[in-house]
């Protein structure tokens, strides 16, 4: 039987499982909406406690990343992952996750090479090209602010 | 009635911002560290164009603790430093503005990593 790539690729698509990408975007989407309301919550109750807005959203972040580094130790943070993907990712859990993560498995590298090198596996480049997009848009910001006060 | 709405927002943009990234690994094939990095960037950059203050406002939470919110925080301490101190300020106020988070998250991580076992691969 002789078919052109094309109509292979056809016929296996046909054939294969159906996506699972409407699945997962379902679950990413109640995982990262519980854990997002989880910090308006935080953010009431800090805000109720009569913290400056500033500050409470930053204590709602060190509450998060705290919650999701005991939760990464306790090994059950991965089995949420599992079924949140992205909606466990893209919250600062999951960067949280990632900076814990790589450490307590590294730990029999040593506590420089292994777990103060790893702990920035991901964390370093996220904080490398956010710190350089922040410079960027600091110079951006300085020249639009200087010219608009000469207008 | 009020905190209700404000809880229901942050669950729907939150979701959303998740889905977008859920999209993107299923489709693209974008490794999970590549994605924090492009929201991380997106975040200071949708905030410079002012897109993102707004969105803050609408749905508190579910705009902050996603990484698009680390990005917005970034930008946010840029300005303020700049108004405050000149150009000099585009150095410092990244990362004094997100110093909580960052300085929390290899706190934390370092003792975890000191309390808990490495664990099996």
């Amino acid at each position: 039987m002789n078919r052109s790539n094309a109509e292979y690729k056809k016929y296996a698509d046909s054939h294969a499982k159906p996506s699972p990408i409407v699945a997962n975007c379902i679950k990413a989407f109640f995982i990262g909406g519980i854990i997002c309301t989880l910090g308006q919550l935080l953010f009431l109750v800090y805000s109720g406690l009569g913290m400056a807005e500033n500050n409470a959203r930053a204590l709602v972040s060190v509450s998060l990343i705290f919650l999701a580094v005991l939760l990464t130790g306790l090994d059950l943070f991965d089995n949420i992952a599992k079924v949140g993907g992205a909606g466990t990712l893209v919250p600062i859990t999951g960067f949280a996750n990632a900076v814990v993560s790589p450490a307590i498995d590294t730990k029999a590298e040593g506590w420089i090479l292994g777990v103060g090198a790893k702990l920035f596996t991901i964390a370093g480049p996220v904080i490398l090209y956010g710190t350089l997009a922040s410079v960027i848009y600091g110079v951006v910001y300085y020249i639009v602010t200087l010219v608009m006060g000469m207008i | 009635m009020e905190i209700f709405t404000g809880l229901l927002k942050a669950f729907v943009v939150g979701g959303l911002l998740c889905v977008i990234a859920q999209i993107l690994i299923d489709k693209t094939k974008l490794t999970p560290a590549r994605i924090l990095v492009t929201y991380v960037v997106a975040g200071v950059a949708l905030t410079g164009l002012g897109v993102y203050q707004p969105l803050v406002d609408f749905a508190g939470a579910g705009a902050t603790v996603p990484l698009t919110g680390f990005g917005y925080t970034l930008a946010k301490g840029v300005e303020k430093a700049v108004t405050e101190t000149g150009l000099l300020g585009a150095i410092t106020g990244g990362l004094t503005a997100t110093a909580a988070g960052i300085t929390a998250a290899m706190t934390f991580g370092f003792i975890a990593s000191v309390v808990f076992p490495s664990r099996p691969k």
